[in-house]
């Protein structure tokens, strides 16, 4: 049987909107209590041990910004202004590595957010069928979470896993290979959400 | 040249149950290459790694030695080890990570004192989260064995390896974006020349490897290098890990010696195509090279002599197989959205390109698209090639205009109708084509 290979027809690339001036905005929320966003002494610690590893701070950005959304779940506006004061760095600039890159969560994401590689070795094995069904099943779109914040969907590029497509990743952690659609909905259904 | 491959035997991902714990590595002769790599000079690791035919296994498959022997004077110099992984198709350093992370490390430490290198940073991409964690704790077993971060034994030299979590861009994988991403600004590509061996990371002499190249260091070590140069085809010696990957029954990355018929890889090692389907095209080493008609692949061998010949590229050795039911305008059009998403946006015909380039191809898949489209693709990715900083758009461009090339007729069957109603008669050359 042939794999359905529907690409939803849109460009959307999920954690950015693009405009219709076709200009690309990204979004960064506040996060509700900024109080909370702060780095403990462990913190503290282990963001000095980044700045042993490379001859100048600036380069302890991206294991800290790492550090800051594990720690507060996606980076707020607040957040990313807190590293770049520990940091000592422009907040624009640290603003402007956190915008770079997808796994950096500009907005907050739903409790199980899913990653679905879509890209070519997955889509010729039916990374689409399991992708679309979470579109349709939740009316979710690329980078968009459900109302109750449970479900967030991503449509993810190569995840480096194509010998064992169609593949997902769970909450930039581990990955489900050889998906099928069956098997994803039993997992949903484990974690209360299906 | 191919024959031989069946009693080849796995030099880097070999089946040891548990070789990634240090124990069982050193039983099965792990770091002794390390120990013989002290004892020789400099300069002769260098040019034993010219020798050996090594070329790099990152996707421009440039001669490492040759690469190596560019280094500048300037000190302090830095290794970095490039897995950012990113290309579709590709899965093969995951496995080192996963399989044989001390091989790698091995490699590093080689590497690093055959270049007066003190710093060595593995980039690895952050969804690899489980790979990264499995070299992490083999750098430490490595660093509680005196090894890593320690005088070397038998020499006064020591180094320091360090693993960088990416977060999530294909352009991380492009050398200098890597260390523009390093160094903590956005991983824009630098305009080369100069080159990163002599300004790299922080501006200093700087080599970059893939990792499955700084894994093949130990064994050209351990055989020398006129023994490592005589496995698989003598323009692109060594073992290769080749990717297998789409419509195949057994996937997987498989180890086998350079220079592997198309053919048998699908067939012999792969098991064929699901089904008993027969085979449309194959991109054989990454979404970014040449897609290759079945009929084009008769004899096609995995090493770049034979497959610059066939009009391809090896890129990673990652093929992506698709049998002859596939829709290679919908699968293109996948990759076309891909090359968009990650297109940094720094030059103008790559940013303006691979955005023009999707909505042409949503057209298509709604079967909007009219014959003088292909043409304006054609025109795009022209203007698109050999035009750019780096190079993500001639790798955005290549799909499109080689599957053009060789599947022109699967363009036409999505195009509208003639009598379709809207359907534009005016078919003109586009300029530039
Ligand atoms: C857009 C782009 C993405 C790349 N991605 C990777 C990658 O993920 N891994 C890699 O090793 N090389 C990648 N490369 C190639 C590197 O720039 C570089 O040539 C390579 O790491 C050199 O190592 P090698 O000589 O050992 O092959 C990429 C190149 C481009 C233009
Ligand atoms: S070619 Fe594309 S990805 Fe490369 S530097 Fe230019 S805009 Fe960026
Ligand atoms: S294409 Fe899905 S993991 Fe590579």
């Amino acid at each position: 049987m042939k794999p359905s290979l529907n690409i939803p027809h849109t460009s959307n690339h999920g954690d950015s909107q693009t405009m219709p001036e076709g200009l690309q905005v990204f979004e960064t929320q506040n996060t509700r209590n900024p109080s909370e966003i702060v780095f403990n002494d462990d913190d503290l610690a282990k963001i000095e041990e980044f700045k042993r590893r490379y001859p100048n701070q600036e380069a302890a950005v991206m294991p800290t910004l790492w550090l800051a959304q594990e720690k507060f779940g996606w980076l707020s506006q607040e957040s990313i202004e807190l590293v770049a004061d520990t940091l000592n760095m422009p907040h624009a600039d640290v603003f402007g590595v956190a915008s770079f890159y997808t796994m950096y969560f500009k907005k907050p994401k739903g409790k199980l957010h899913v990653a679905v590689c879509t890209n070519i070795s997955c889509q010729l094995c039916g990374g689409y069928e399991i992708y679309n069904f979470i579109r349709q099943t939740f009316g979710l779109e690329n980078g968009e979470v459900t109302g109750d914040g449970k479900l967030s969907l991503e449509e993810a590029e190569c995840l480096g896993s194509c010998g064992t497509a169609p593949v997902a990743q769970i909450n930039n952690g581990d990955y489900m290979e050889n998906l099928t659609l069956e098997k994803f909905k039993a997992f949903l259904k484990d974690k209360g959400i299906l | 040249m191919q024959t031989g491959f069946e009693t080849y035997k796995p030099m880097i991902l070999n089946g040891t149950p548990d070789l990634h714990q240090i124990e069982v590595y050193e039983a099965e002769g792990g770091y002794e290459d390390l120990k013989k790599a002290l004892q020789i000079p400099r300069s002769e690791l260098v040019e034993s790694v010219k020798k050996s035919g090594l070329r790099g296994r990152g996707g421009a498959g440039f001669s490492t030695g040759m690469k190596w022997s560019f280094i500048g004077k300037d000190k302090p110099r830095y290794l970095i080890v490039n897995g950012d992984e990113s290309e579709p198709g590709s899965f093969k350093d995951r496995q080192i990570f996963e399989f044989n992370p001390h091989l790698l490390i091995e490699g590093c430490l080689i590497t690093a004192y055959a270049l007066e290198i003190k710093t060595c940073y593995i980039y690895i991409r952050g969804e690899y989260a489980k790979w990264i964690r499995i070299v992490e704790d083999a750098l430490a077993d490595s660093r509680k064995k005196g090894l890593v971060g320690k005088t070397l034994p038998g020499s006064d030299f020591s180094v320091e390896i360090y693993v960088h979590k990416g977060a999530g861009a294909y352009i991380c994988g492009e050398e200098s974006a890597l260390m523009n991403s390093i160094e903590g600004k956005r991983a824009y590509p630098r305009l080369k020349p100069p080159f990163p061996a002599v300004v790299g990371l922080w501006g200093k002499p700087t080599i970059i490897n893939n990792v499955e190249t700084i894994t093949n260091i130990p064994l050209i070590v351990r055989l020398g290098a006129e023994n490592y140069a005589k496995i698989g085809a003598p323009d692109h010696p060594g073992p290769m890990l080749y990717g297998l990957s789409g419509h195949i029954n057994k996937p997987g990355i498989y180890e086998l010696p350079s220079g592997m018929l198309i053919s048998d890889l699908i067939y012999k090692i792969g098991g064929g195509i699901p089904d008993g389907k027969k085979l449309k095209a194959v991109i054989p080493g990454g979404s970014s090279m040449p897609i290759l008609r079945a009929d084009m692949i008769d004899g096609v061998t995995m090493n770049a002599e034979s497959l610059k010949k066939a009009g391809t590229s090896i890129g990673t050795a990652g093929m992506i197989i698709m049998d002859e039911d596939t829709d290679i305008v919908e699968a293109v059009a996948r990759l076309t959205h891909f090359y968009h998403h990650e297109s940094c946006g720094q030059c103008t015909p790559c940013r303006e390109g691979t955005g023009w380039i999707e909505m042409i191809y949503q057209k298509f898949l709604r079967d909007e698209a009219e014959p003088r489209d292909i043409d304006l693709l054609l025109s795009i990715c022209k203007q698109m090639e050999m035009r750019t900083i780096c190079a993500l758009a001639d790798g955005a461009a290549w799909p499109v205009r080689f599957s053009i090339e060789r599947f022109r007729e699967e363009y036409e069957k999505h195009c509208k109708k003639p009598e379709s109603p809207g359907w534009n008669y005016k078919m003109r050359a586009v300029s530039g084509v």
